[in-house]
């Protein structure tokens, strides 16, 4: 088992491991904070759309299969859990435990960006996908295919921001993972994966958000 | 064991059991379900609040338990607090442009 | 009287190493506050070649020095690189940089590693921004209103948006640094009310960083998709609306002139306070007007599209609050005069900079609440009294603060004194300069010049040339400094610990400063500006 003093690594403008800990907890939560704000100009520009084309908006999203996005949205509920059991084994000391909840997390993150993949090859099938020649909504009349494009812009642009910084936070838990194998943290030093699963869970907050307000509008409605 | 400085040290002592993170776990996946489920439901514009307000119980649920905000400091708190008051100056300023828009006519027409 | 200076023996953050390395890969927030100052200050002689091409365009009614199109870029990158590589990182990124840390006793930022990376990416973005500039130019005006710059601009407009991106994100690293910093890292001792003004300044500053920069960021984002891939967001033809582009760039872009001229105002409070050997009158008022600021100044934004179809309803509401937003500021100009008043006033150069900002910044100011009225702003909106309004406040504010404090913490950065003489003149010339190019451009606007045209009808050519005469003179304004504070490196008289008798802790290391900061990590017991603690004047 490595010393504490190996895997505390205090750098010299910090007094204090607890003042380390506390100062790079609320750089991250600030960073957070930064990130709500960008993905809030797109929240906006969704609000401000589906208020304007209410019925568009819903023809569109009853295109999208509400199936795979309720299983996509349990699948990173689900890699939330296994990501704080992760911190919670990094609390507790137990590296073997780390790795393995980080190595799951991992999986339901790539199955997470899999299934997204799969979605998006369903809208270049459909001719869903705005900006090109070819784009064409079902349902609804040749004046409103603008706003239908609008729909699936905001689509794209709002799931393929969440999946890029996916695709960082898959990075992160890749490095994490080496860094546990290495010995680097305890149950003294396990900021990284604190943090690491701070962004983890936000990422998925925003997924919590984008499901229903892009799949489930007006359903009930049965359009498609 | 560790020196308490004068700063608050988050999450020292608190540990969570497992059984808290299944059950925060269940609760979030009971309540996707049932924001499908309802979504189904005529409830008119009722459901865009319903949508969000589920939404807004699992953002909780994560923020409370999984980002253990239940532990943290007064500061980390006010930080998700300003976060979140932003996100609604944006949408909300915004709004009262978009949502005033048709309350005077255009002169001459 | 040139004297040559003896070498200076002690080690300090400027000869502990030497070496390209050790100044690419520093973690000393010393070291990258001056890779900062060289860099903005290479922006800023770009930006000031673009204005000179636009005076000296401006100085005929007809279109005979470039053409149209060619002006619309001109007056477009010198926007760019004025305000998104000079102005924002200006005070925070050099001062900010360098004395924020010290003046709260600590050694150094939260995340040094994190303030490099901040480096670079103004460096890239830069170099982004050059790029396009070289290649043919951005012609969209840095406002990139929409659909012009997303569907009929055949200019470098995502080149230019993406280096504005990529330094968006240098800002927001720099401002989380500085908040977890004040937070986290204070000496014992150092409350919160015994720090610096310029430390609130700069708080308050790092908080409209942190939350209003990604918004642009996001809204960028937007337009180089739209650009590319014709998605519709702000596309009138698809469903689009081009004034949520608006209402989108103008919440980060209001609360960027705060970002802009806070930290300036943070720099007259210890100007002030020296040079009248007094502390700052109402130092709670003061701080507490810091944040009220930032607050405010996110609530306004829509008074920038009063004209633009926005709903009548919300331009009352954006005008109210901008209203309510002066008083803030109003409140700092008074408790300054306040200071100054039964004080012990000396006229160093740094005080007449100061001096100069509050004159400027009080005219443009006042001139922001004209612009608030919907009435007033109808007639004037998108003429040269707009352009007049905010150079007052930006240059004649904030660049008159970064000069001011520049003179002032030069002795501590670099050990060395610049020629006084030399100093005054240039402050002077600037002040002379500034009015002469600006003043005549609130009576321009008045009476109808547009902004943003390169020819106008003759009757407006002598307020014209006036202006353009007053440029040539700022120019030197501000060309004499960078030739005596190179000077001053090798020839100035060399500069004790404390050569204003100022308080704060920055005046208690040596100078230059030594690396670590402090040998021993102080305990703060005086509270903020106390005179009675410091010597009287210390060589």
């Amino acid at each position: 088992m490595h010393s504490e003093e190996q895997t505390l690594a205090l750098r010299e403008q910090f007094d204090t491991a607890a003042q380390q800990k506390d100062a790079s907890t609320l750089g991250m939560w600030i960073f957070l904070i930064t990130e709500v704000m960008f993905f809030g100009g797109m929240f906006l520009a969704y609000s401000i759309y589906r208020a304007k084309f209410p019925e568009v908006f819903a023809i569109a999203s009853t295109s999208l299969n509400v199936k795979i996005g309720a299983a996509n949205t349990l699948v990173l509920i689900c890699s939330s859990f296994t990501m704080v059991m992760a911190v919670r084994a990094s609390q507790l000391g137990k590296l073997r435990d780390i790795v393995w909840w980080l190595v799951a997390t991992l999986i339901l993150g790539f199955t997470f960006l899999a299934v997204k993949a799969f979605e998006w090859n369903e809208k270049f099938e459909l001719h869903h996908v705005p900006g090109m020649a070819n784009f064409h909504l079902n349902g609804v009349g040749a004046s409103m295919q603008g706003p239908a494009s609008i729909f699936f812009s905001l689509y794209f642009a709002m799931t393929g921001l969440h999946a890029l910084h996916m695709v960082v936070g898959v990075g992160i838990l890749t490095w994490l993972i080496i860094e546990t194998k290495r010995g680097k943290f305890s149950a003294v030093y396990m900021t990284p994966v604190d943090i690491a699963g701070l962004y983890w869970h936000f990422v998925d907050i925003v997924w919590i958000f984008l499901f229903p307000l892009l799949y489930l509008i007006d359903r009930h409605l049965n359009i498609q | 064991m560790q020196e308490h400085t004068e700063h608050h040290i988050e999450n020292h002592e608190h540990i969570d059991s497992v059984q808290t993170y299944l059950l925060v776990f269940l609760a979030l996946a009971v309540a996707t379900v049932v924001t499908t489920l309802v979504a189904y439901v005529d409830l008119g514009a009722f459901s865009v609040v319903v949508a969000l307000a589920i939404a807004i119980c699992k953002m909780l649920l994560v923020v409370m338990f999984f980002m253990h905000v239940r532990y943290s400091t007064t500061l980390t708190k006010l930080v998700l607090l300003g976060g979140v008051l932003w996100f609604f100056i944006l949408i909300g300023m915004t709004y009262t442009d978009f949502g005033s828009r048709t309350w005077m006519g255009v002169p001459g027409r | 009287m040139i004297t040559a200076a003896p070498v200076q023996q002690r080690e300090n953050y400027l000869n502990s190493s030497y070496g390209l390395k050790s100044w690419l890969l520093t973690k000393d927030h010393k070291r990258i506050a001056l890779l900062y100052f060289a860099t903005i200050t290479v922006f800023f002689f770009i930006g000031g070649i673009f204005a000179t091409m636009i005076r000296l365009e401006l100085a005929t009614p007809e279109s005979d020095l470039v053409s149209a199109e060619t002006y619309n870029k001109l007056f477009t990158m010198h926007g760019v690189i004025m305000v998104f590589f000079f102005l924002v990182p200006s005070i925070p990124a050099t001062l900010g940089n360098f004395f924020l840390p010290i003046m709260i006793g600590a050694r150094d930022l939260a995340f040094p590693r994190i303030n490099l990376l901040s480096w670079y990416l103004l460096i890239i973005g830069g170099a982004l921004a050059f790029f396009a500039m070289f290649a043919g130019g951005v012609d969209t005006g840095w406002t990139f209103y929409t659909p012009y710059s997303t569907s009929y601009s055949n200019t470098w407009v995502i080149a230019t948006a993406l280096g504005i991106f990529v330094a968006g994100f240098s800002s927001i690293l720099t401002g989380l640094n500085f908040i977890v910093t004040v937070h986290r890292m204070r000496a014992p001792g150092m409350t919160w009310f015994r720090m610096p003004l310029f430390v609130w300044a700069h708080y308050a500053t790092a908080l409209l960083q942190v939350l209003g920069t990604p918004v642009l960021a996001v809204t960028l984002v937007l337009v180089f998709c739209e650009r590319l891939l014709h998605i519709g967001i702000f596309d009138p033809a698809l469903g689009g609306d081009p004034v949520l582009f608006q209402h989108l760039f103008w919440f980060y872009s209001h609360p960027a002139v705060y970002i802009m001229v806070l930290p300036g105002m943070g720099v007259i409070n210890e100007l002030i306070s020296t040079f009248s050997r007094k502390p700052i009158y109402g130092y709670g008022f003061v701080a507490a007007s810091s944040l009220a600021l930032a607050v405010i100044g996110f609530l306004v934004w829509g008074h920038h599209l009063f004209v633009s179809t926005q709903s009548v309803y919300a331009g009352m509401v954006f005008s109210f609050l901008s209203y309510f937003v002066a008083i803030p500021s109003a409140i700092k100009v008074f408790n300054w005069t306040a200071t100054l008043y039964k004080g012990s006033i000396s006229f160093e150069t740094p005080m007449l900079y100061a001096f100069g900002f509050i004159g400027l910044f009080t005219i443009g100011g006042l001139t922001g609440l004209f612009l608030a009225s919907l009435g007033f702003d109808v007639h004037v909106t998108d003429t040269y009294f707009v352009i007049a309004h905010f150079h007052y406040v930006m240059v004649g504010g904030t660049i008159m603060a970064y000069m001011g404090g520049l003179h002032y913490w030069w002795p501590k950065m670099t050990g060395r004194m610049y020629p006084d003489g030399w100093a005054k003149l240039s402050a002077g010339i600037t002040f002379l300069g500034f009015n002469l190019t600006f003043f005549p451009q609130f009576i321009l606007g008045y009476l109808g010049m547009p902004r943003r045209y390169a020819a106008y009808p003759p009757e407006f050519q002598v307020l014209h040339v006036l202006s353009s005469a007053g440029a040539s003179i700022l120019a030197i304004g501000y060309l004499l400094p960078a030739i005596y504070f190179a000077w001053s490196l090798k020839y100035g008289p060399i500069a004790g610990a404390n050569p204003w008798g100022a308080t704060g802790l920055e005046w208690k290391i040596p100078s230059p400063p030594p690396t670590h900061n402090f040998d021993e990590i102080p305990i703060v017991t005086h509270e903020a500006y106390d005179y009675s603690s410091v010597e009287a004047e210390v060589a």
